[in-house]
């Protein structure tokens, strides 16, 4: 069974704090296969279209038939654990400071034998369950989980490595206004975290959910704009050193296209809370973020963009605002790379028309705020990348893998 | 009278220089956090106050301090043109660039109302009330701005703008006071240390937002989140008010001065 985690305890400021590493990380482009697949949570291998063989590591041909149709394709990840072993030393500065670390070979059902990590639940010639994650430095590893989920299992050191699990981690939702910001205070609450830092912008201005939101367990409302360089920079003077998560809540929604819109004014303030708004916080919080990345239990671990599908495809409909979100879409690729030396994930959420007042007019199926908040929290206990959630935006990502052209004119309407 | 010597431009200047005549701003700050005027979401919006380094001493001009800043034409302490509003779109010089600069400079009658607004964020300033005013203080000239105090800016944001469910409430004017002050006193202006020149629920008057609709469309200007109004007299002070000089400008943030007789 896992220790389970303690609350991590005041650090001695007499300490130096850990610098971050991550494991070494290049992987050719064929297996990024696997860097695709962790990113977003599916378990996938290199399946041959003309013998089926399931095979690994990654290759550009069948090792059984030399066919070169072999894509990735979701497999069984069930197996046994064929063979264990510790590693106490390493040359590797991540690993060399991590060990004692376990590693195993694990007989997939589905056919071949996979080295990989393994979950301190896991003893040799048990039944296992491999999963694909990303390490932190963003690359795809395996590692072997218990047959079936055992108790606090996701405190296990290794596993949490590679993921960014709320748990005594401190969170800031940048804009506490919006039913998503307040869906998404409970949620962290709920998770675990330590603090719940809300940012409220224009607090002389009432909001609905004001009063709830306040009532939150371990929720402190504090001032952000993300619109106002000053407001950021003192939010993060005041508590940058001390956010693990970051979640980016802040939004600009209306309708309306490009063309059809009467001048600039509503685009430029989408711009300013969507591209300028994530660049602020990225100047502000992102450098401390990157140099915390190895610091204990409640190192920083992410910084979430809560994105548009339509940032992948412009909707017409919501036209600029598809644009805008594109924007933002963009800088937090750039920012992925920029926080990746510090082991720090960005992580991207995709979803489709929200169940809120900016798109009454819109039918369903529609992503509710707590639906958002629940898979913002998971994803993030699962280590994912990029995570698309509801309908529309899982059918928009399987649209765009199919033909883009096609789904730019439908959504043209 | 027709000659009257330079002697008493320059003799003003030395008063305000020795502090003789007291210079008293009535300008907040513009900041980022001040309250601007909220319309229904789905309308345009008026840019709070932003300001961006452009280089402080750094690798983007190692020896110089200087920044951005972005804000609409009507927040902060700020000047409404008569183009601002619809009744006064069609008058000659009705734009911060055309609008004669001695128009700039003109007396002021500051009527008190803090202790009427203390006790009723929704006091409302009528024709009875100013005429009660007069009889105290004298009558308001011709060409002079009417100021209402009402101690509003000392207020924390919050309660300043007072916005409610219903709306703002904030002291202000009733359509009759405006009218009386635009046809029967022919006044220069009207100011406020409010968010706007109406009353918080002037939407709801009949015309709504009648201090935007007589005095704009009289060709009369508007002042509004004036502060330090209780530093000057009932009558005496000279307000210097120009705006920026806007290309057909609605409005502008501006400087206001007020220079008073000193004790």
């Amino acid at each position: 069974m896992t220790e389970p985690l303690k609350r991590p305890r005041r650090k001695d400021p007499l300490k130096r704090t850990q610098q971050p590493l991550y494991p070494q990380s290049v992987r050719s482009r064929t297996a990024h296969g696997l860097t695709k697949a962790a990113a977003e949570g599916r378990f996938e291998l290199q399946t041959c279209d003309d013998c089926s063989t399931v095979f690994y590591p990654p290759r550009d041909a069948c090792p059984k038939c030399l066919s070169d149709c072999v894509p990735f394709k979701p497999v069984d990840n069930r197996g046994t654990l064929l063979a264990e072993t510790t590693i106490r030393t390493s040359t590797d500065p991540y690993f060399r400071e991590r060990t004692p670390w376990r590693v195993g070979l694990t007989k997939l059902d589905a056919g071949p034998v996979i080295l990989s990590h393994i979950h301190g639940d896991v003893l040799e010639g048990q039944r296992v369950r491999l999963d694909l994650k990303l390490d932190k430095g963003g690359a795809p590893v395996m590692i072997a989980l218990p047959e079936k989920d055992t108790p606090n299992m996701a405190d296990d050191p290794h596993l949490r490595e590679m993921t960014c699990d709320p748990k005594f981690r401190r969170v800031l939702i940048t804009d506490g206004r919006t039913p998503v910001g307040q869906a998404m205070a409970r949620a962290f609450s709920d998770a675990g975290c330590n603090i719940v830092f809300v940012g409220i912008a224009d607090p002389w201005k009432p909001f609905p959910g004001q009063d709830e939101l306040k009532k939150i367990e371990r929720v402190e409302i504090v001032p952000l704009d993300v619109t106002d360089s000053e407001s950021v920079t003192e939010q993060a003077e005041q508590n940058g050193g001390r956010i693990d998560i970051v979640v980016n809540t802040a939004e600009h929604i209306r309708a309306g296209g490009i063309m059809q819109r009467h001048g600039v004014t509503v685009a430029r303030e989408e711009m300013d809370v969507r591209y300028f708004g994530l660049m602020r916080l990225a100047q502000a919080f992102g450098p401390a973020m990157r140099g915390r990345g190895a610091d204990g239990v409640n190192s920083a671990t992410a910084f979430v963009n809560l994105l548009s599908v339509h940032a992948l495809m412009n909707w017409p409909q919501y036209g600029a605002y598809s644009a805008a979100e594109a924007a933002s879409l963009s800088a937090a690729q750039c920012l992925r790379a920029e926080l990746r030396p510090g082991g720090v994930r960005v992580m991207n959420v995709f979803f489709g028309p929200l169940d809120t007042e900016w798109f009454q007019t819109v039918p369903p199926p529609k992503v509710t705020p707590a639906a958002l908040a629940k898979a913002v929290v998971q994803a993030l206990q699962r280590g994912l990348e990029d995570v698309f959630v509801g309908d529309i935006a899982e059918d928009i990502r399987a649209r765009l893998a199919a033909n883009p052209k096609a789904l730019e004119r439908e959504l043209a309407g | 009278m027709a000659n009257t010597p330079a002697s008493d431009l320059l003799g003003m200047a030395q008063r305000v220089a020795s502090g003789a005549i007291k210079v008293v701003d009535l300008t907040q700050t513009l900041t980022q956090e001040f309250p601007t005027i909220v319309l229904p979401p789905e309308f345009g919006q008026a840019a709070p106050f932003r300001l961006e380094e452009i280089s402080r001493y750094d690798e983007r001009g190692p020896a110089w301090y200087w920044n951005n800043f972005s804000v609409s034409e009507h927040a902060g302490t700020h000047f409404d043109a008569p183009v601002h509003w619809i009744s006064g779109k069609d008058l000659p010089n009705n734009a911060v660039d055309t609008i004669e600069p001695r128009k700039f400079i003109a007396a002021a009658n500051v009527v008190d109302c803090s202790a009427e607004s203390a006790a009723n964020a929704d006091f409302e300033l009528t024709v009875p009330f100013l005429e009660a005013w007069e009889k105290k203080h004298g009558r308001i000239g011709a060409g002079e701005w009417v100021l209402l105090r009402t101690d509003w800016s000392k207020k924390p944001y919050a309660e300043y703008a007072g916005m409610r469910e219903d709306g703002a409430h904030t002291p202000g004017p009733v359509p009759e006071a405006v009218k009386w002050l635009v046809e029967e006193r022919d006044v220069h202006g009207f100011g406020t240390e409010t968010i706007g020149t109406d009353h918080g629920q002037g939407h709801h008057f009949n015309p709504p937002f009648p201090a935007h609709f007589y005095m704009h469309g009289k060709g009369r200007f508007g002042l509004q989140c004036l502060t330090n109004l209780d530093q000057l007299p009932p009558k005496g002070a000279v307000i210097f008010s120009a705006p920026l000089k806007i290309k057909n400008g609605s409005g502008s943030p501006l400087r206001v001065l007020a220079l008073v007789e000193g004790a």
